[in-house]
């Protein structure tokens, strides 16, 4: 177990140093960012001054090897759209974001569980054809045009629902519905795949002759033995679900890490950037570690 | 099951793939819709001209289905009073060509790259593998978020991002393939006679790899044109006067409560593609599969 995890980690150290090494290059190349923060008509010393102070003077090899080592000692720059520490920043919108993308999840699994099963359950039935195809318009969405035409139906039309912000509960619903529902789509297809076959398998029909009630057959027997994949696609979803936050949160000016990226990024606020990478990649390294210990716990066959 | 013993309708035997189709009126009216779009991607500008660019300002917001102002006006006018349906058809090319062009590239250079980290056991294999995981272990649209903003926003880096972030699935599935492949009769049998690992993967496997990743290819069509998409949306995608139906949704995004026409048909375009290629896909694959395809051929009796 212990050396599974260790080289679990291990994996996952050189993925993050990668994508710290590829980000912290390529953020370099987009320009210096003095032109964005001085006035236009600064010195050339001021602008000198300036790269000094933050360390924009050195070459770019000489400033990530610095960077590395600032790492290690847990520093990870200042922003300078803020002029505060950078992890600060980014941890401070990593919670906005978290918030969404578990009740986005939570609720896409539990409804995509029911809703396939049922399909499932009775293959061809109306209900089964009606649920795979708002599964598969769910699942092809855009998502922005889908928070667009919500803004436009429930926020302009009816009025209902604020366009954007944060602050009280009807301010959740357009964003977590938005998010819910591509993954929704995907698993309720791979719960109905899953629960297809688990139905047609020799226990089942054991426990039909047994004469065990229908619902206890389809919760209890078959459900219980297509968990994996769909913790698996679930999981391939939650890391999927940042994407979907980048877009959700820039309409609905959701203060999240998703915002925040997108803004430090036109602002070559390096430090900031890095730092949500890193947030977001050790985030997404916890999860995975999260789903192998579910699998252990769903499978017992399964050891590590 | 009683389903299995449903009676077997007569499938004409010269044409039965066609026979399918028609049969699942949902995937017949999605092939439909994708041999027009293709139409019009290849035909549609020579209709329409340059009309997509004629600026009218007696058309400015014209709301759609008026018909005063000729048949190209039916879905109304933007803000500078150009056709929506014109700039729909010229988008549509854009939207196509760059999702074609990104899936093609991203098989190719993924399917090789697989071909070699599957046959191979030097370390370039593993390199191959971890690059896979670093692509894999981060959300997509971050890094081509990054990629986009450092390289600059055109239709060039557009399809070298989006290529980039769909590499790791046909590498895979490519590698595993091959993994498999490499242990049968007929690669020891050229092996033996004296083949270069090079004509033996290229020529004698990379055939049999193939099918399997055109069929990827097909399903993935619909995630790549979602995800340039979304690009577009952000302002990362290619750069006015070129204009993707992503691109046309963010203009529209200022107007909703003026304008919602502006936003709203282009997004519908989106949907309606991605829908109809997921619904084809998922058709083929029940066809494909002798397990399924009884779902099919009981179609019209199911309703139960």
């Amino acid at each position: 177990m212990l050396r599974y995890l260790g080289r679990r980690a291990s994996y996952s150290l050189i993925s993050i140093i990668g994508l710290v090494t590829l980000v912290f290059f390529l953020t370099r190349l987009t320009g210096d960012p003095s032109a964005l923060y001085l006035p236009l008509d600064a010195s050339a010393d001021a602008r000198a001054q300036f790269a000094r102070l933050n360390g924009l003077d050195q070459p770019a090899i000489v400033q990530f090897f610095t960077y590395l080592g600032n790492l290690a000692q847990l520093d990870f720059g200042q922003s300078l759209r803020q002029n505060r520490s950078a992890m600060e920043v980014a941890l401070e919108a990593f919670p906005e974001t978290l918030k969404l993308a578990f009740l986005a999840i939570a609720l896409a699994t539990s409804l995509a569980i029911v809703v396939g099963s049922l399909a499932a359950a009775r293959p061809g039935s109306l209900f089964d054809r009606i649920a795979s195809l708002v599964s598969l318009a769910g699942a092809s969405a855009p998502d922005f045009w889908i928070a667009i035409v919500g803004i436009l139906l429930f926020a302009v039309g009816f009025g209902w629902l604020p366009t954007s912000g944060t602050g009280s509960a009807a301010h959740w619903v357009l964003p977590i519905f938005v998010l819910t529902l591509r993954p929704f789509g995907l698993l309720v297809q791979v719960v109905r795949g899953t629960m297809l076959s688990a139905l047609s398998a020799a226990y089942i029909k054991t426990a039909r002759a047994k004469g065990m009630p229908r619902r206890e057959i389809i919760f209890g027997h078959a459900l219980r033995n297509s968990l994996l994949p769909i913790v698996t696609v679930a999981g391939d979803l939650a890391t999927g679900l940042v994407n979907g936050a980048v877009v959700v949160e820039s309409i609905f000016g959701w203060p999240g890490i998703g915002k925040l990226m997108i803004d430090s990024i036109i602002q070559r606020d390096f430090a900031v950037v890095q730092s949500t990478i890193l947030v977001t990649a050790v985030a997404i390294f916890l999860l995975n570690i999260a789903i192998d210990l579910l699998y252990a716990f769903l499978d017992p066959r399964i050891r590590y | 099951m009683t389903l299995l013993s449903a009676p077997v309708a007569a499938i004409s035997p010269r044409m039965p793939l066609l026979s399918y189709l028609w049969r699942d009126k949902m995937a017949f009216a999605s092939a439909l819709f994708l041999v027009l779009l293709l139409l019009l991607v290849l035909f549609g500008p020579l209709l329409v001209g340059d009309a997509a660019a004629r600026l009218g300002l007696r058309q400015r917001n014209l709301a759609p289905f008026t018909f005063n102002g000729g048949f190209l006006y039916v879905l109304g006018a933007d803000t500078l009073g150009r056709p929506i349906l014109a700039r729909l058809i010229v988008g549509a090319q854009n939207t196509i060509f760059i999702a074609a062009a990104a899936v093609f590239s991203s098989m190719l250079v993924g399917g090789a790259l697989g071909l070699v980290a599957g046959y191979s056991e030097r370390w370039y294999s593993h390199v191959i593998q971890r690059f896979a995981d670093v692509i894999m272990s981060f959300p997509s649209l971050l890094l081509a978020l990054i990629v986009l903003y450092t390289l600059g926003p055109s239709m060039t880096n557009l399809v070298i991002v989006l290529a980039i972030t769909r590499l790791p699935i046909y590498l895979r599935t490519a590698r595993a393939e091959v993994l498999e492949l490499r242990e049968r009769m007929f690669v020891s049998a050229a092996r033996s006679m004296g083949a270069s690992p090079m004509r033996i993967v290229f020529r004698h496997i990379a055939p049999l790899v193939l099918p399997t990743l055109v069929t990827i290819s097909a399903i993935d069509f619909a995630t790549v044109i979602l995800a340039e998409s979304a690009l577009s949306f952000l302002g990362l995608g290619i750069q006015p006067p070129d204009f993707t139906w992503g691109a046309m949704v963010a203009n529209g995004r200022g107007y909703l409560q003026t304008a919602w026409w502006i936003a709203f048909w282009p997004g519908l375009a989106i949907m309606l593609t991605t829908l109809s290629l997921n619904i084809l896909s998922n058709w083929a694959r029940t066809v494909a599969d002798p397990q399924q395809r009884w779902r099919l051929q009981a179609l019209r009796k199911a309703a139960r």
